[in-house]
């Protein structure tokens, strides 16, 4: 499993300011490989999140191709790149990522029956045992903290067993503890032939890195 | 485990917007369904007047005045007791381009036991009649004796049963059709019967006679058939001219007016349904609109998760389409509830014939309802899904983070 890509970049327009366009990702290209973790660190706004969301099929880069074990993404349908991302692709996102009218439960295994499949439910409890949130099974989101939003998260996107894992800060909200705990899971998945690649300004997470890359103005150093 | 369908747990776990939705489309297929079945039975009504009527011209004593009180008669069923001589018959059947003509006698009754109000009693000759007879026929099917009598279908009796009227009993041998008139109020029976009947109003000291005539000698209205090719305009100036006390009036005419009434009353029900949905439809533009702030982080998960934009529309249409669908069904029964119990009440009011559609229609009228509201709810919610569906997911995780 491997998913490349080829000098990637994103522009964004805008009115005001010197330049008509401003570019949040340079030309970079990536190969993320089954069983690595890799870490992307970098101030706020260095590019970090656009270049997930790239590599992730939700943002279409302005320059450059992204393959999945030789597919390109950005030339598929948009069907087929959906349910190519709910099969391969899983990202856990900054902020809130929670169905509220669902479970946590529920939304733990909603990428798993999204396409008619059979629920999870086994590999959900143990994730959800292993992350901490056991208990909140039946709680809805809007009972939820921060942290237990983002374990959610996390326990959702590994009980989906995704090829490529994508993680937005997944340790954003939580304490040392908690931290410690999803980056082991994340490792875990790694070893177990994901390719994973974690966002993160924290230096904790590169213990557990195979490979630290650093984004500074749109640019891999 | 139980099937996990986001539709389902996104209606029913958001109790507040859900009925928001299904009360506006209730309202819709309410709207709909009502005012389809009222303007329907109006027609109905109108139509079976004009079958029921059966005659060109009708001629009433001229103390009748106007055509004001027989169409009250026939519209409303209100009593009507007029009298003219006998022999103004066989002066109508002399008049040039008459093809047929049949007398009616019509007899209040003071308090007849089957009913909490007064009913008319209709005599009619049923070897002559072409009015009454035909229709009479539907239900009947051999000659009606002295005494016996047939129903409107709106007079509480059965067949069988017998009908007391001035102290004589007569026997009910068929209930009539509806026709959404004041004749589903009468009672129907042969000039022999509503001369036995007058005979014993007389007894009680309520006297129908005209002045100098007696009870075998009254008619109270002449029904005529013109002549084919013979202008009932002309037919009926000859009869004014040729009956003396008597005035010809032409149904047309009455059926014409009436005809504008309806046509009115049509129009008022077309404007009031049109604003309802202009509303309707703002409402429920603003309230998919509202939906469209409100879900745009939880459609973006859908999204990151790998729903495609299809599948996203068809998410948001499929709740569209089980609320519309549930609302219609609510504001299709409650329309059922609020008409078909009071149409007494309703031709009453409006003071038109007013006859509901056969059970057929009616369910027909209920699924074009639900269609229409189902496609109208879908079509304000597809432009909820297109726009929901273009949601950039990473842009909109990341707001608000």
């Amino acid at each position: 499993m491997e998913l490349r890509a080829e000098s990637i970049s994103r522009r964004y327009f805008r009115k005001h300011g010197e330049a008509n366009f401003i570019e949040a990702v340079c030309p970079v290209s990536l190969c993320l490989e089954g069983g690595t973790l890799t870490v992307l660190k970098g101030k706020s706004g260095s590019g970090k999140t656009t270049l997930l969301n790239m590599l992730a099929g939700l943002l279409q880069p302005s320059d450059g191709t992204v393959f999945l074990d030789g597919t390109d993404l950005y030339a598929l349908d948009d069907k087929s790149l959906s349910r190519l991302r709910n099969e391969k692709i899983g990202v856990i996102p900054q902020g809130r990522s929670a169905v509220d009218t669902l479970t946590v439960f529920e939304n733990i295994l909603l990428p798993g029956i999204l396409y008619g499949g059979i629920p999870r439910t086994d590999d959900a409890e143990s994730w959800m045992e292993a992350l901490g949130i056991s208990g909140l099974r039946n709680a809805f989101p809007s009972e939820l903290s921060g942290g237990e939003l983002r374990r959610m998260a996390i326990a959702r996107t590994l009980t989906a067993e995704p090829a490529v894992i994508l993680a937005d800060e997944p340790t954003g909200d939580l304490d040392d503890e908690n931290t410690s705990v999803v980056l082991t899971a994340l490792e875990q998945a790694a070893r177990a032939g994901k390719a994973v690649l974690v966002v993160s300004h924290e230096t904790d997470a590169e213990r557990y890195a195979d490979r630290v890359l650093c984004m500074e103005n749109g640019i891999i150093r | 485990m139980k099937c996990i369908s986001p539709v389902i747990r996104n209606l029913t776990r958001k109790p507040g917007r859900t009925t928001a939705l299904v009360l506006l489309t209730a309202f819709l297929a309410l709207s709909v369904f009502s005012g389809t079945v009222v303007v329907s039975s109006l027609r109905q009504g109108l139509g079976s007047m004009e079958n029921r009527l059966g005659a060109d011209i009708i001629v009433v004593p001229a103390e009748a005045e106007s055509k004001a009180s027989l169409k009250n008669l026939l519209l409303q069923g209100t009593i009507g007791t007029f009298y003219m001589d006998a022999s103004a018959l066989e002066k109508v059947r002399e008049t040039e381009g008459v093809e047929k003509a049949s007398a009616q006698v019509f007899l209040s009754s003071m308090k007849a036991d089957c009913c909490s109000v007064k009913v008319q009693v209709i005599g009619f000759e049923p070897e002559n009649d072409f009015v009454v007879q035909p229709w009479i026929s539907e239900s009947l099917n051999r000659p009606l004796e002295d005494m016996e009598v047939v129903v409107g279908c709106r007079v509480e009796t059965d067949v069988g049963n017998n009908f007391r009227i001035y102290d004589r009993n007569c026997k009910v041998v068929a209930k009539l059709a509806a026709t959404g008139t004041g004749l589903d109020t009468a009672v129907y029976c042969n000039m022999e019967t509503v001369h036995m009947l007058l005979q014993a109003a007389e007894e009680k000291g309520i006297t129908h006679k005209i002045d100098s005539g007696n009870d075998s000698d009254v008619v109270s209205a002449i029904y005529v058939k013109v002549l084919p090719g013979s202008d009932p305009g002309l037919v009926n100036n000859r009869l004014n001219g040729h009956v003396r006390k008597a005035t010809a009036i032409r149904t047309a005419g009455m059926m014409t007016e009436v005809a504008d009434s309806l046509s009115g009353v049509s129009k008022t029900v077309a404007v009031l349904i049109a604003a309802v949905w202009i509303l309707a439809l703002v409402i429920l533009l603003i309230v998919f609109g509202m939906m469209v702030n409100e879900r745009r982080r939880e459609l973006a998960v859908f999204r990151l998760l790998g729903m495609s934009r299809k599948m996203l529309s068809g998410m948001i249409l499929k709740e569209t389409a089980l609320c519309s669908f549930a609302g219609a069904l609510c504001g299709v029964t409650l329309g059922a509830v609020l008409i078909f119990p009071f149409t007494t009440l309703i031709e009453t009011s409006l003071k038109l014939p007013y006859l509901s559609p056969a059970p057929g229609t009616v369910i027909l009228y209920a699924v074009f309802a639900v269609t229409v509201t189902v496609l109208a709810g879908c079509m304000a919610g597809t432009r909820t899904a297109s726009r929901l569906s273009r949601v950039d997911p990473g842009t909109t995780l990341r707001e608000g983070a």
